[in-house]
């Protein structure tokens, strides 16, 4: 299935939850906040969030600012 | 040094009445000696896309100096946009700080009032302490601090102008009737923009750029340092009013 992640079409294997995602891309674990299609989901559902193909995966960090 | 109230927003006590935004700065070591230099306990980082692989080198950074974070919302144009870019830096920081600022345009980059109070008052309910980035209307700012805002965040000029304060008055109207914390954000160019916002009764001053693009940052960070010190020494001196004619300092012959 395809994901859209920042932006960037990439190909997952059906079934991927959102902590699969965020490994297999090497994410670093602290410091970042996920949504799924304009959602957040917080840390402690990563694991229970199942991605369909189509969805769009937004993946944010603190970056110099303000 | 004679004795003053520490600075108090949303219940954390800070000693230092300088807030620095990380916008701006060429690179991370610049950063690191102008953080230090002007002693702050609390600046600004915007959230972005990550890169996807590898860390964020300035939260790195902050949390090895121990200065709290204050997320910001820039480059949001509405209260949607930025009640989300809130909720994202809360779950990313694990902070409820957020510095709220929506965007009218991107020429002046004025606050744009009505999804400005739309977002504080959405982010207020759902437990945030929101300082609200706002124009140095003082209408507006009692409005803000009335919807829950913990500190209200009036502009001297548009950010990144270095243009010091346009409207004194607005901002002494301002301070004048507030309870809660003002801290003058956007437009300081120098360390005398940054001690008039203290003379005038703000309780901080927020600035990035007039230290980050400064030729010399650190230096510049020592001179804001300095400037936020004096200003407020000065207002809690009481300065002397002004006068049209000479007034003699030398007894008459």
């Amino acid at each position: 299935m395809d994901v859209e992640v920042n932006g960037e079409e990439r190909r997952f294997p059906e079934g991927t939850t959102l902590a699969g995602l965020l490994e297999q891309l090497g994410t670093a674990r602290r410091g970042v906040a996920v949504a799924v299609n304009g959602t957040v989901v917080t840390r402690s559902e990563w694991q229970n969030v199942v991605l369909i193909d189509g969805a769009k995966v937004d993946i944010l960090t603190a970056v110099q600012g303000g | 040094m004679t004795s003053d109230d520490p600075l108090v927003i949303g219940g954390q006590k800070l000693d230092s009445r300088l807030i620095i935004g990380t916008g701006g700065a060429s690179n991370l070591a610049v950063l690191e000696r102008a953080l230090v230099e002007s002693g702050t306990e609390l600046t600004t980082v915007a959230m972005r896309r990550a890169d996807l692989e590898g860390g964020s080198g300035v939260l790195d950074l902050l949390r090895r100096l121990g200065i709290s974070l204050l997320p910001n919302t820039a480059g949001c144009r509405s209260a949607a946009e930025a009640v989300l870019t809130a909720r994202l830096a809360r779950e990313a920081l694990e902070t409820d700080w957020i510095k709220l600022e929506v965007h009218a345009d991107d020429r002046t980059l004025l606050p744009e009032p009505f999804e400005t109070m739309d977002a504080a008052e959405q982010l207020v309910a759902d437990g945030f302490t929101v300082l609200a980035y706002t124009n140095d209307d003082p209408v507006l700012a009692l409005r803000l601090e009335e919807a829950g805002c913990a500190a209200v965040m009036p502009l001297g000029a548009p950010i990144g102008t270095g243009l010091g304060i346009r409207n004194p008055h607005n901002i002494e109207l301002i301070t004048s009737r507030a309870s809660v914390p003002i801290v003058l954000d956007a437009g300081i160019g120098t360390a005398s923009d940054a001690a008039l916002a203290m003379e005038l009764g703000c309780d901080a001053v927020l600035l990035s750029t007039a230290v980050t693009r400064a030729e010399d940052p650190e230096r510049m960070a020592a001179a804001m340092r300095n400037a936020v010190d004096g200003g407020r020494l000065a207002r809690l001196a009481g300065r002397i009013p002004q006068r049209f004619w000479a007034q003699a300092s030398s007894p008459p012959r």
